[in-house]
């Protein structure tokens, strides 16, 4: 019993080496597998650091005679990085049986690279080290499928967040006047919200301008575009006039081929600009002194 | 590498609302690395919107495939939005401006065939709907560093 683990431990410590000897040629042929392809899509610099990371971990898992173990420590150095990695593949659809096989489609060229170092490639010696890096990757694909699920957790919570963040502030500029920012994407249910508040502010500051700022909004499609028109028919019947502001130079070249007609409405292009043209229609008239900040916070 | 065009074929669930907001978010992503400049971004992830949000709506969820195009020193973008929907009987009609069966503006078909390079319509009653659109970057590369 303790020869045989001698032995294995012997393995392990010789599969641990190969891993350090011939790290640059692991990283170069995992860094175009679809695990890390994918997911390193700008810089292949970058997926070759990443493999080298895990190449690090399995070494070191290796060398502590660990080859089973999902706690070796050499593998929790590497456990937020696999997880960003799963969390990003199964952002983009893929499911965690196509991750669990993309793991699994490393071994073949590290194995390669293994039976390669021995002048026996059908040796005991590279069978055994074949056997033990074959068990060092399995463990890796346990490691990345625990991490993915709790991930996934993560990203779950996340959308339930971005969903509950749908209070939309609406902030009193002047006697009369108020305005919303109007924040990331406008959806069906988002869009109600907001219009529901502000109707509701126009009425409790016996509002006649409301100012919508779509500067956070990064697109205005056809149903954007839709809820903000039915927002200012909505606060016209309620006696105030609305001014939409922050229409990049991009958004309104684009609006422009949608083929959309935002005529009816007052347009602007700053916060501050809105206010401007709120101000006069109401009569006030603001001294030029010092410059005036509009601060939204 | 450079020529194959299957580099980076990315499938996206079109599902729900947050579905859209990550395609929009993929799309922009990628464009910006392909070298899209701003108003091109803006262009073509507006398309996108509408057309995802068709194939959420009319075409009752769906996905999208996003493939990056390398041919010679230009880059692009082809997305394929795919549902098993009940299809559009009249194409020409669902491309008129204005034109809508629900409760939208009916300007998504045609405004995003406005915003985009190519545009093609494959669907017929009952057999779902594939609509494929590709744009160019006009602006300089910035691609994938190859290595040797
Ligand atoms: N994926 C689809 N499946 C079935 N019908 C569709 C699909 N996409 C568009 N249509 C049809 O084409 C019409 C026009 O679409 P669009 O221009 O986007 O306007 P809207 O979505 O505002 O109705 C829709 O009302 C619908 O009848
Ligand atoms: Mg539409």
């Amino acid at each position: 019993m303790s020869e045989q683990g001698a032995a294995e431990e012997s393995t392990a410590v010789l599969v641990s080496e190969f891993l350090q000897r011939r790290q640059e040629q692991i990283a170069q042929r995992w860094a175009d597998a679809d695990l890390f392809r994918t997911v390193f899509t700008v810089s292949r610099d970058e997926a070759v650091e990443a493999c080298k990371a895990v190449v690090d971990a399995l070494s070191e898992a290796a060398a502590a005679g660990r080859v089973d173990d999902i706690t070796a420590p050499g593998f929790r150095r590497v456990r937020d990085q696999l997880g960003r990695m799963a969390a990003s593949r199964a952002r983009t659809g893929a499911s965690p049986g196509q991750i669990a096989g993309e793991v699994a489609d490393l071994r073949q060229p590290v194995i390669a690279l293994l039976r390669g170092e021995f002048p026996d490639p059908a040796g005991d010696q590279a069978q055994e080290c074949v056997l033990a890096l074959t068990r060092l990757t399995g463990t890796l694909r346990v490691v990345v499928m625990e991490t993915a699920l709790s991930a996934g957790e993560e990203v779950i919570a996340r959308q339930r967040e971005q969903l509950l963040e749908v209070a939309t502030p609406v902030i009193k500029l002047w006697d009369g006047i108020v305005a919303v920012p109007l924040i990331g994407t406008l959806d069906s249910a988002r869009s109600q919200v907001v219009m529901e508040s502000l109707l509701n502010a126009i009425v409790a500051e016996r509002a006649r301008h409301a100012i919508l700022d779509i500067t956070g909004v990064p697109t205005v499609d056809s149903l954007v575009a839709q809820h903000l028109m039915k927002t200012v028919a909505a606060a016209r019947l309620m006696g105030a006039e609305c001014v939409v502001s922050g229409i990049r130079p991009a958004i309104a070249q684009t609006i422009v081929h949608l083929g959309i007609d935002l005529g009816t409405v007052v347009t602007r292009s700053s916060l501050a600009d809105a206010l401007a043209y709120a101000l006069r229609r109401q009569g006030i008239v603001v001294a030029s002194g010092p410059p005036v900040g509009v601060s939204l916070s | 590498m450079q020529t194959s065009s299957d580099t980076g074929t990315i499938r996206l669930p079109i599902g729900s609302d947050v579905d859209l907001a990550w395609v929009r978010q993929q799309v922009r992503q990628v464009a910006a690395e392909l070298g899209f400049g701003l108003v091109q971004q803006t262009k073509l992830v507006t398309a996108v919107s509408e057309l995802a949000r068709n194939t959420l709506i009319h075409g009752g969820g769906g996905q999208v495939e996003m493939t990056a195009l390398y041919r010679g020193p230009a880059r692009g973008l082809r997305l394929a939005f795919t549902d098993s929907g009940p299809g559009i009987r009249d194409i020409d009609q669902a491309m008129t401006d204005g034109y809508t069966t629900g409760s939208g503006l009916g300007m998504g078909l045609s405004g995003a065939k406005r915003l985009v390079q190519e545009f093609s319509i494959d669907s017929s009653p009952g057999q779902g709907t594939t609509i494929t659109v590709a744009a160019w970057a006009t602006g300089l590369p910035h691609p994938r560093a190859e290595a040797g």
